[in-house]
This record gives C-alpha cells, structure tokens and sequence, in this order.
C-alpha cells in the first residue's frame, strides 16, 4: 500500500493519469446500465431445448404427483400407521397426501422459475420514476375545486345545519355502543365469591378429591403428597362446571404442624393439613408443580413460586400476592369440610379487589 | 396480430371504430375492455419492470402464505364447529374416549383423525400462519434496514406494520379455538391480563367472555373474530399495500445505471408473472410438505381445556414469545391505590411496554425523516453500514425481542441447559436494559468499520494475493483497482450533514432561545450524522491522489 510520497500532495488531484481501469475524470460516475451478458440458452440452441424439456418434466412430475394424491385419498385408511425414517410412526394417508401435494405444487413453481430464468428474455430494461407530487398547477387547480365546491355547499356559512350535522354524527354511533351491553353481565361481585361461599358453619361443604371423586379423611392426606379437592355437589357434568372449577379448584397439603411458620395458616388448616386455592394469582394458571422437600409450590405458566409452608407467600415469580387459603376443619363424620367461603377473591387480582 | 384485415370490415360498422378482433380471445379481450376499461390498466402495468433482488421476494412469502392460510381456513370451517356445548366423545382417536369435552375440541380432533386429509389442510393452515408471520418479520427487517420506509413510502410501512400486528392476533385467536388444554390456558393468561386494566378490567372481562371465566362464549366469539372480522382488515390492507408497491414503483440498490429517477428490472409479464406466480406454488409446495413430515399442535395429545388443569411447558406460538417473556420476568408488582383499589402493576406494566415495543419500530421512519429533514423522495435502498444509527437502533430491536423470546421460554431453557430458573429470569430482568444498549454500540462501530473497509477498497483496491518484490527488494501486495461500475456502487449513498450547522450560523441569541424540541432535534442529528457517526466518503480527489501512484502499489 505504498505509494510515491512525492505525488502525496493536495495539488496533486489535477494530474490525472490515464492508465487506470477508470478512465473517466470522475471515477465514481456512474458508468450506465451494463451490457446485457447472454445466457447459454440464449445462444445455444440444444441447451434451450435441454431447457425446456426440464421444464416440461417438472411439470409431468406434478400431475403424477396429483394422480398420487387422489390415488392415496381414495386407498389409505385415515387411521393407518407406517413407519418412516426418521420421523418414526406416522399417518400414512397424512404423510402420502402431504408429499404429493408438496410435490404437485413444488414442481409447477420450479418449472415456472426455471422457466423464466433459462428461456424467458433477461434483458434488463430501464423505467421512468415521476415524482409522487402533483406539480404547482394540478395542486392549486384541486384547491381551487375544492373551495368553490365547499363555498357551494355552504357548509362554513349555515353554521346551524354544520352544527347540527356533526351533533347528529357524533351522536349516531352511541347507538352502536348501547347495543354491546347484553355482550356480558356486570362484574358486581361475582368474581369475589367461589362455589364454597354456600358452607356454612351449620352447613359445612365436604372436599372431594378431585380423581376419586371420594369425600377425604384426614388420615387420606399424607405428609408430602398434593391432593386436588372440589366441593362435594359439584359434578363434572354440570352445566357450569368449567366455571365453577376455575375458582373452586383446592390444592391440599399437609405439613408437620410444627413446620407451619405462619400461625394463622396453621390455623386455618386442621391438623397440618392446609387447603389452598390452586388458582395462581399471577393471571390464573391452575398450579400444579409441589415440592415436597421445601412445601414450594410452582405454577407452570409463568413460574410465580409460593412457600405454603408460609401462608403461600410469593417467594419468586410475577404473582403479586399470596394464594387465598381455605379454612377447614372435620364434620361429625370425620371427612374433610369447610365452613365458609375463602377470605379473600382467588384469581388474578383486579381493581375492584380489596387489598 | 395484423391489422390489414380487421381495417376492411370495421369500415362498414360505423357503431364502433375499433378494428376487428384477430381471434376470439382479443375479441373476449375486447369486450371486457369496453366494460371494465382493462386496456388501460394493463397498459401501464403489464410490462411494469421490477428489479432482481432476493430479499425482494420476502414480502412474496407473506402474500402466498396468507393466501394459503385463507383456502386452508375456509376449508376447515366446513368441519370446525365453534361451539363451547358439552359433548362426549366417541372417535376413532381411543385415548380420548368417554372424556367429557366442548364440541370445538370435539371436531377438531375429528379433523385430524376422521376427515381424511383433515390434518393435513390443518397443519398448512398452523405452518402457513407460523410462516406468514416469520416471513412479516424479515420482510420487515428487510424494509427497515435498507431504508425502503423512506419518503414516499412511510404509509406502506404503517399498513404493513399494521398486518403484522394483526397477524400476531389473529394467530393467537386461531390457535385459541380448538380449545384444548395449551389454548384454553393462554385465553385464560388473556382473561388475567385484561382483569389487571384499572377500572375497566373486569367489565371488559365480563363483557369479553359473556360472563365469569370461561363461559359458553368465547369460542364462538373468537371465531367470527378469527375468519371474519381481522382477516376481512387485512385484505383490506393488504390490497391497499400492494397497490402502493404498485404506485410507487419497486425500490433498487444503488448500482451501474441505476438512479432515482429509474426502475431497472425486468418486465412483470413475462418474466415476474412466471417467477413470482412459481414461487407462490414453491411456498405453497414447501408448506405442504411440511405439514406431511412435522406435526403442528397435536391438540389430541393435550387433552380438552379444563380450567384446573395444566401441562407443564406452556408455551404460546413463537411470535407472542416476546409478550409471554415481558409477562415472566416482571416483578409481582401490586399496588393499592384510591382507598383500597388494588393496581395490579406485575401484569399491567408488560401489557403496556407490549405495544410499546411494537410501535417503537413503527414510528422509526417519522423519528428518523424528522431527524434528517429530508423531504425528498428516496427510492434506491440504503445498505445497512450507510446508516449505522439506523442499523444499531433495528439491531438493538431485534436483540430487546430475543431477550423477551428468552424470558418467555426461561422453563424450556432452564429443563434443556439444566440451569437455574430463577438465575435465567435475573438475567433476563438485566438483560431486558442492558443487551439492547450494548447492541446499539457493537453495531454502530461495525457499521463504522464496514464503511472504513469500503472506503480503503475503493481508495486501494482489492487485495489480489499477487506478492511482489521492489527492485529496491521491499514486498508489497499488489492490490488490483476496482471497475467504475463497482466504484460507482461503492460510493453512489449521501452523507447528509447534521442539523448543527444552520443553527450555529444563526446569531447566538437566536439559536439558543431554539426550544427543547428543537435542541433534542439537532443533538439526534449530531448523533446521526455528526464527527465520529459516519466514516467521510473517499472523494475523487482522494482518489486520484492514492492512485496517480499507480504501479507502486
């Protein structure tokens, strides 16, 4: 990268030689569109031809592609597997009408492009811009029409129908906006109560595991498991059952009572088994991941993690606050019930929530 | 083709003057002409030229793939019913036998189990719609970081920025019918998301679902959304998008014959109707194929949604990844607030910065014009190190989204790495201010030294690997000279100068009294265009100084 030291002076932009490549005085000016380069189709007649008969066979690839297709709908059950490598078992009418369809498709695009790029003209042509911009005299031609047409209507003269009509317009679509009303009740209180708002303390509801569908003992709920539990009454094939258990869904725990840290959790637990809501508070995942060893309770979604040997307090995760806990207690019976509603709105939180 | 016998007889037929039809189709050609006026359209367009270039093909992917996602769809609503009514079910598909479910679920196992060729149309119609937002994205970057968003074309970018954001929701509404296990828990992430709006939230919720979570409603609600009400906008937009492409004519790199004022290419008819109407059946043929060897969405594997239920590894389609990261690693922030109102921040604060982050990329192009000053038209395309501000800011973009695409699959990455869950979701609460800045500054420099590069090639030429001694024995490298056309390309961009320099001019009285916009306006351009953010161009000066040393070099 060395060059003569003598010539490496600010005058010496005047003197220019004529050997380089670029020849012109500006060596940045655009040299215009280059020559057009043929193609070997262009000039090769056998290669134009070995060309189009690509082409030709792409396309008679597709149609027996599509012959296959028809062929695999009307002979391949729906539910018959093969197995092919390396996807292992699969739909064998999926896989068949999936690969000829592919192919049918594929193979009329590349006959298309190969087409287009060995036999079609490649030369490349040059298109006039105009400028998006109307000029001066469209510009002030459409103005002028616009004014004489707005002074026509007198629209800014009569100023009581221009009030009137953008009154009325403005108006008109609230029509529109009462019409959304019946889309829903009001929230009022709904979501402030859940299924187990109906025990009472001289009507206790019993929990019911939720895969046996059995009332539970204390001695059912062992040290270290997590048992999922519905209010007794509450049947699957109830109208409202999907909407119920989104808010009655209990995860029940038992935990040394000594181990409780939180005394009034401890309280509301009968014998160190405590009875929380499995609703996250983040935004309403059912929580489903319990760690035995550390009493954390993780919910899947968005990983908002609770320490319900501590009143269910968030201990990481984007939950804002604690589970909602269940009190319990036993009926004369001795199964598992509960004598009143949760403390407070399980779920999500909301702006109506008391906090 | 000739005219000398259609002049004859024409003569006699004083109805029209128009030269007798050679063949039926000029005749049909004809009379749809005195109709519709086709003559006149095809004149300007039929040999409309279009310039070569691969990345002018992406915004093709997103065309094709909608349009596949339209013929699939109306498909599937032959055999889809949108009905949340309990049935139970009795198919072919024997894991799910006796299970009490909603008819939605209920059919489209059926599509994908009984209707033959079911599953495949419903696994075009999932892929196509993964594709068609994937492919809005690099048609996006593309855009944006050659400077495509330029005058006169701010407004398409805001109608397809526009699509972009419809196609995101349009997505997760699609996904959410089937109302399996994964759907079902992602409307109900969206039915706590929208009980954390203050004030409004649970009438929105109510009004939303037709009640208390989940209800009997939202199904059916979604559907008409889904196939009517967000697909009928984008064919609106979408055809208005094309008509722009259309009027403004196509953009072009910087190049030998190349201007402003020009559109080189070649002829839509026949060159891009056989090249672009191929691609759209390789798009379509691709997404066939891979609907044939890649399952999408296996619903029946997840199971009917119950609320109280859930799998582990809940994820939404790759494009919400973004949102579900905001969602993961903001903190439980709850406030209470107006005597006892509870302010729900954890979820409110990320439901917000969500269209932030989307519209921050869309008001580039007016930040940046505003910033400029330019208010000339622009139609050949900037390379990304010409406008390194650019360039780092779209970098620093894409780096904010993958840091939220990290956060929103922290479980996936936590289980797969065996790392720390908790350590994964710090790092992205750090990363989230931290890897866009950093971003920002890697990239701009890169740009920098591109165009240092650039600007050595052109002053030296290439680097030949030819070695040669001196007679006074010193080696050098011969370097060869470029050819005009490429030196032409190297140097064809502007360097617009920062705003500082009018304003300086100006008595010092008057410049200073400039407002807070005016002084951020010029600080931005300093910092666009100013000492040390872009590398000067070699001039012809430089040039024939360096050169005129020919042969020692």
């Amino acid at each position: 990268m060395s060059h003569d030291m003598s010539e490496n002076l600010p005058e010496a932009h005047g003197a220019s030689h004529g050997t380089d490549v670029v020849s012109h005085d500006d060596p940045f000016a655009d040299p215009g569109l280059p020559a057009h380069e043929p193609r070997r189709t262009d000039i090769d007649e056998r290669a134009a031809k070995r060309a189009e008969r690509q082409v030709s066979l792409l396309f008679v690839v597709s149609m027996l592609a599509t012959i296959g297709f028809i062929a695999s709908y009307a002979s391949i059950d729906a539910d018959k597997l093969v197995y092919i490598f390396p996807l292992g078992k699969v739909s064998a009418l999926n896989f068949a009408l999936g690969m000829t369809l592919g192919v049918a498709l594929f193979c009329i695009g590349a006959g298309a492009v190969h087409w287009a790029r060995t036999l079609m003209s490649d030369h490349e042509l040059p298109a006039e811009r105009h400028p998006i911009e109307a000029d001066d005299d469209v510009r002030n031609d459409v103005i002028e029409q616009f004014k004489t047409g707005a002074a026509e209507s007198g629209f800014g003269r009569r100023k009581m129908i221009r009030n009137t009509l953008i009154g009325s317009m403005a108006l008109v679509p609230l029509s529109g906006v009462v019409l959304l009303r019946d889309l829903g009740p009001l929230p009022e209180q709904k979501l402030a109560h859940t299924g187990w708002d109906k025990a009472k303390p001289s009507q206790p509801i019993r929990l019911v595991n939720m895969n046996t569908d059995t009332a539970m003992k204390p001695e059912d709920i062992i040290q270290g498991s997590l048992t999922f539990a519905k209010p007794e009454g509450l049947e699957e094939s109830a109208e409202d059952f999907q909407q119920q258990i989104a808010k009655d869904a209990l995860m029940l725990i038992r935990i040394a009572p000594e181990n409780i840290k939180d005394s009034e959790s401890r309280d509301k637990g009968f014998e160190g088994i405590l009875a929380y809501s499995k609703i996250c508070t983040h935004v309403g995942c059912p929580i489903s991941l319990y760690e035995q060893q550390t009493h954390h309770a993780l919910c899947p979604c968005h990983q908002s993690t609770f320490d319900l040997a501590d009143g269910a307090r968030v201990i990481f995760g984007p939950a804002g606050h604690p589970l909602p806990q269940l009190k319990i207690t036993t009926d004369e019976e001795g199964f598992l019930v509960a004598t009143g509603d949760f403390d407070e709105p399980v779920g999500p939180s909301y702006w109506e929530r008391p906090r | 083709m000739s005219s000398a016998s259609g002049t004859k007889n024409s003569a006699s037929k004083p109805a029209s003057t128009r030269a007798k039809p050679a063949n039926k189709a000029e005749a049909t050609a004809d009379w749809v002409d005195g109709r519709l006026g086709i003559y006149s359209l095809a004149k300007a367009n039929l040999r409309k030229i279009f310039p070569d270039h691969w990345s002018f093909m992406l915004g093709e992917i997103c065309l094709y793939s909608f349009i596949i996602i339209i013929l699939t769809g109306v498909y599937l609503t032959l055999f889809f019913k949108p009905s949340m009514a309990e049935t139970v079910y009795h198919g072919t598909y024997l894991p799910l036998n006796g299970i009490r479910m909603s008819e939605a679920y209920a059919s489209t196992v059926n599509i994908s189990f009984e209707v033959r060729g079911g599953l495949l149309i419903r696994q075009i119609h999932h892929w196509a719609a993964l594709v068609f937002v994937a492919a809005m994205f690099v048609h996006m970057m593309r855009v944006f970081f050659t400077g495509a968003f330029r005058k006169p074309r701010e407004i398409n970018w805001l109608f397809g920025f526009l699509l972009l954001c419809l196609g995101f929701f349009d997505g997760f509404f699609g996904y959410s019918l089937p109302d399996d296990l994964l759907s079902g828990t992602g409307i109900r992430f969206m039915e706590g998301a929208i009980l954390a709006v203050p004030l409004v939230g649970t009438y929105i919720q109510m009004f939303l679902f037709g009640g208390q979570f989940p209800g009997t409603d939202i199904i059916p609600r979604f559907f008409t959304i889904h196939v009517l009400l967000i697909p009928g906008i984008m064919l609106g937009l979408l055809v208005a998008h094309l008509i722009l492409v259309f009027y403004h004519k196509h953009t072009q790199w910087a190049g030998p014959g190349k201007t402003e004022k020009n559109v080189v290419g070649m002829p839509l008819m026949p060159v891009y109707m056989a090249k672009a109407g191929g691609f759209f059946f390789l798009v379509f043929g691709i997404i066939a194929v891979m609907s044939a060897v890649a399952t999408i969405n296996p619903v029946w594997a997840y199971g009917p949604y119950r609320p109280d239920q859930v799998s582990t590894d809940a994820q939404p389609d790759w494009y919400m990844g973004f949102a579900e990261g905001l969602i993961r690693f903001m903190p439980g922030w709850e406030v209470s607030v107006w005597g006892g109102h509870t302010l729900n921040l954890g979820v409110f604060i990320p439901l917000m910065i969500f269209p932030l982050v989307l519209v921050a990329i869309a008001v580039w192009p007016f930040i940046e014009s505003w910033v400029t000053g330019d208010k000339r038209e622009h139609h050949i395309l900037d390379r990304p190190r010409n406008a390194p501000v650019r360039t780092a800011f779209g970098a620093a973009w894409i780096a904010l989204y993958l840091v939220l695409l990290v956060g929103g699959g922290n479980d996936l990455f936590a289980t797969h790495l065996h790392m720390s869950i908790n350590t994964i979701t710090y790092a992205v609460r750090v990363g989230f201010f931290v890897v866009p800045v950093l971003t920002f500054i890697v990239t701009k420099r890169w740009c920098l030294g591109l165009q240092r590069r650039d600007k050595d090639k052109v002053l030296h030429g290439r680097e030949s690997g030819i070695i040669k001694r001196l007679p006074h024995g010193e080696f050098i490298e011969v370097h060869t000279p470029l050819a005009q056309k490429d030196l032409h390309t190297l140097t064809a961009h502007e360097q617009p100068q920062p705003l500082e320099l009018p304003a300086e001019t100006d008595e010092n009285g008057v410049a200073r009294k400039a407002g807070v916009i005016a002084k951020t306006r010029v600080k931005l351009s300093e910092g666009f265009y100013g000492e040390g953010n872009q590398i000067a161009k070699p001039t012809t000066e430089e040039y024939h100084e360096i050169t005129s040393g020919h042969g020692h070099h």
